[in-house]
């Protein structure tokens, strides 16, 4: 992006005073538009692939109710069953969210860091890689090592913060030192963090003894979060939510935070203002891929309690669509971080119980990250465009990439 | 995407870079390939089935060859060292002879103390260009978007889009090239998003590209769950293309097979890479193309439409990679699976930076990353010390290297990444 850009992410945090007006004018409206789009869409696709949609569709001319009615059935069931999954039932009650809160534990995290990234105008596609080699670190100290209570558990946390560190930091360092783009240089990363834990998970270091597949032994018991009894949410989403606190406190009283805003909005103007670009092009990406390394440690430590090829998941890119909704706020990526947990919690479900797949929450997801980066679109689809004289450039998001 | 991430480094003297990786090479090769290696020899056969005459295999005594080896780049090295001092670049040809022979090196030493110390050269090479012309593909759309100024990290969905819709609709029609023309529309509309978030909704092109590759994902997921696999043998068994051989000139060792004997895809594969060297830097086209990619301002104001030529480069980049993707269903394997693109496209991504943005140095950077990919399957047959993981790696940290800047600086057009807005 160019750098002489009007705003590229909001700049306050605030959530109080202006809210009224973000919810009536600003983004807000467009995001749950934007989100009720995307969900329409999906319900569509569900319902397009539906087999007794099909039938119906058939007579569609001689009894046209019956096809719009099993539209709607297919559609909304499979939503019902992924609210019911993620949220509440009537059977489990409120103990699916604890199932909601326990994925969106290491989204939180690792949508963190992107957006970090984002605000210090660097596009970190590279979250994937510093999970794995944070949860790499982290599990190793977990189950090789032996320590006491407490001491164990933290020196887990520090070496996954410092695996993703390191593994941000180098791209920080390269893109400051000879002005390799970071997008790439990410989405390398993420590639060579993939081969190298597949590669250690077939060492002796790694496997479980008497294991041919890939897999490392349990995580001793004094190197995972406690859990909440009869749930597998554990201790690491209050992480979450201390590093949210964190993040935000960073950007909104720190110099560092002050001084990544800068750089963000403009390099040039950073660097006329001595700011040291360099420095904190590196500082960010470490920061960036210690908060993904929590994201590891989250599933090391707390939901998995093993160490496999398959650790990060798709957490890394789930994290970016995280960030995006969140516009890179804190806060924001938080709600972002329970929404998408919510989808991924529910969609498993959802699979069980109406035989829709769980691909269907991506495409809700990246729909709706699309849809919110645009919102003129948004405002297209509802004819809300009256005050059509304003440019488009005003009105788009361009979260990161400088 | 900021110009200053581009800007050269002001140096007097031509930068260390060069010399001091000739040096690390000359240092590996002489000691660790050579003196260290194994002294075992190398066999390498050129030969495959159905070839008109014998050639006789080459054979390399490991130590040996490798000491010499080592010695002809520690030479290159002092050379490159020399002629940095008296302020002059290094030729290319020097540079490229050098990677030759490391990758040479490389070959005999790891072979030498593979347990089988046989490879087959011809069904290397044969297999590299197999496995690159998904590559090649999507890199050439990588190339024809950000020439226009349009990054596009929606390769790998492009692909994978061309995949999935090329076995459905050959499987349907029963006629593989209408599964061919349907991946290139698929890949086509793929790139009618990123064209119409990007360009007229201004959303940053990566966010775009980046969203577009799990939709694509989530898309075909969802159908290969709802659709295929309700019934395989209606929706999931594409009709293949065929492989086409040339009589006689397909029965030359090593370069018969890789010319003259493949698919029609493997052929279009050529006359693309041709096609999209030629329109770019011999055509009125091809001019304007790379004026909108490098400074869209001053192509607008000569009358160029900056937005449209854009539009019209995504979308045919979209067609390219659309068609290289059904290379996968209509080729390679026999039906679609998920993810069946496995990250290709973002090799593809690395092919058009290592290449430098352009067609043929995207093409030889996709056959050497195809080529990697296939040593790492022969070398795991063949038993060797080097972990396959290792050898997975290489196209990544060659690209890490070439971003970089450590082989030679790579610098993409102007405006890539950038929306141009008329003010």
């Amino acid at each position: 992006m160019s750098d002489t850009k009007s705003p590229v992410i909001p700049d306050s945090d605030k959530p109080g005073n202006d809210l009224f007006k973000q919810i009536t004018q600003g983004p807000g409206l467009v995001s749950v538009l934007g989100v009720i789009v995307a969900l329409v869409i999906g319900g569509l696709l569900i319902a397009v692939t539906d087999q007794k949609v099909a039938e119906t569709a058939g007579y569609l001319f001689a009894r046209p109710a019956d096809f719009f009615a099993e539209v709607w059935r297919a559609a909304t069931e499979s939503y019902v069953a992924l609210f019911n999954g993620a949220v509440y039932n009537s059977t489990q009650g409120f103990k699916p969210f604890l199932e909601t809160l326990t994925v969106s534990t290491p989204l939180i995290c690792a949508g963190l860091g992107v957006a970090v990234a984002f605000r210090a105008g660097l596009f970190n596609i590279g979250a994937q890689g510093q999970i794995i080699i944070g949860s790499v670190l982290a599990g190793y100290v977990g189950f090789a090592w032996h320590l006491p209570v407490v001491l164990h558990l933290l020196l887990v946390i520090v070496f996954g913060l410092i695996g993703g560190a390191i593994w941000g930091g180098i791209v920080g360092l390269l893109k400051a030192k000879t002005g390799a783009h970071e997008v790439i240089l990410t989405i390398m990363f993420n590639y060579v963090a993939l081969y190298l834990i597949d590669y250690l998970m077939n060492t002796q270091a790694f496997r479980r003894p008497g294991e041919t597949n890939p897999i490392s032994p349990i995580l001793d018991t004094t190197a995972t979060f406690p859990a909440v009894p009869g749930s597998r949410l554990h201790l690491g989403f209050v992480m979450a939510v201390l590093l949210v606190i964190l993040v935000s406190w960073m950007f909104k009283r720190s110099t560092i935070g002050f001084e990544f805003r800068a750089v963000g909005h403009n390099p040039e103007a950073a660097k006329t203002a001595g700011i040291n670009v360099a420095r904190s092009t590196i500082i960010a990406m470490a920061l960036a891929g210690a908060l993904a390394g929590a994201a590891g440690v989250a599933q090391v430590a707390g939901t998995e309690k093993v160490l496999t090829n398959g650790i990060a998941g798709s957490l890394g890119f789930d994290a970016i669509t995280v960030a995006l909704l969140g516009r890179s706020t804190p806060w924001g990526t938080f709600f972002a971080g329970l929404l998408f947990g919510a989808f991924q919690a529910g969609a498993v479900n959802m699979q069980i119980t109406t035989g829709t797949p769980i691909d269907i929450v991506s495409v809700v997801q990246s729909l709706i990250v699309l849809f919110i980066a645009a919102p003129p679109l948004v405002k297209a689809i509802f004819g809300m465009n009256r005050k059509k004289k304003r440019s488009p450039k005003l009105e788009t998001t361009q979260a990161g990439a400088k | 995407m900021t110009s200053s991430t581009l800007q050269p480094a002001i140096t007097v003297l031509p930068s260390k870079k060069t010399p001091i990786i000739l040096t690390a090479i000359a240092v590996i090769v002489f000691f660790c390939f050579g003196l260290m290696g194994n002294s075992q020899s190398a066999h390498f056969a050129l030969n495959s089935a159905g070839d008109a005459f014998k050639l006789p295999e080459l054979v390399f005594p490991g130590k040996a060859s490798n000491i010499v080896i080592g010695l002809l780049l520690i030479a290159a090295a002092v050379y490159s060292w020399l002629q940095r001092k008296k302020s002059k670049t290094l030729a290319t040809w020097i540079i490229a002879l050098a990677a030759i022979l490391f990758v040479l090196a490389f070959l005999i030493w790891v072979v030498a103390g593979a347990d089988i110390t046989t490879i087959s050269l011809a069904s290397l090479l044969a297999g590299a260009v197999v496995l690159a012309v998904p590559l090649v593909f999507g890199s050439l759309s990588g190339v024809l978007c950000e020439r226009a100024g349009v990054v596009n990290i929606a390769i790998e969905g492009q692909l994978l889009g061309g995949a999935f819709t090329a076995a459905l609709v050959s499987s349907l029609t029963k006629n593989a090239f209408a599964g061919l023309i349907a991946a290139g529309i698929a890949g086509a509309l793929v790139s009618l998003i990123l064209a119409l978030f990007s360009i007229k909704y201004l959303v940053n092109q990566i966010i775009v590209g980046v969203v577009l590759n799990v939709l694509v994902s989530g898309i075909t997921g969802f159908l290969f769950t709802t659709v295929m696999q309700e019934d395989p043998e209606l929706y999931n068994s594409p009709a293949h293309l065929p492989v086409i051989e040339i009589p006689l000139l397909s029965a030359i060792p090593v370069i018969g097979p890789i010319l003259f004997k493949q698919s029609v895809i493997g052929y279009l594969m050529y006359l693309a890479v041709f096609i999209v060297w030629f329109g770019l830097f011999k055509t009125k086209w091809g001019l304007r193309v790379r004026a909108v990619g490098e400074h869209p301002k001053a192509a607008d104001t000569l009358g160029i439409k900056v937005n449209r030529t854009r539009f019209w480069n995504v979308t045919l980049g979209g067609i390219v990679a659309g068609i290289g993707g059904s290379f996968f269903t209509l080729v390679a394997i026999d039906s679609f699976t998920k993810e069946i693109s496995g990250g290709r496209g973002f090799i593809a991504l690395a092919a058009v930076i290592f290449g430098r943005w352009n067609p043929i140095g995207a093409f030889l950077a996709a056959l050497l990353f195809g080529f990697a990919d296939n040593l790492q399957v022969i070398l795991t047959i063949i038993g060797t010390p080097v972990p396959s993981q290792f050898m997975a790696m290489m196209p990544y940290l060659v690209t890490i290297f070439a971003v970089a800047g450590l082989v030679g600086r790579s610098r993409g057009p102007a405006a890539a990444g950038e929306p141009y807005v008329k003010e």
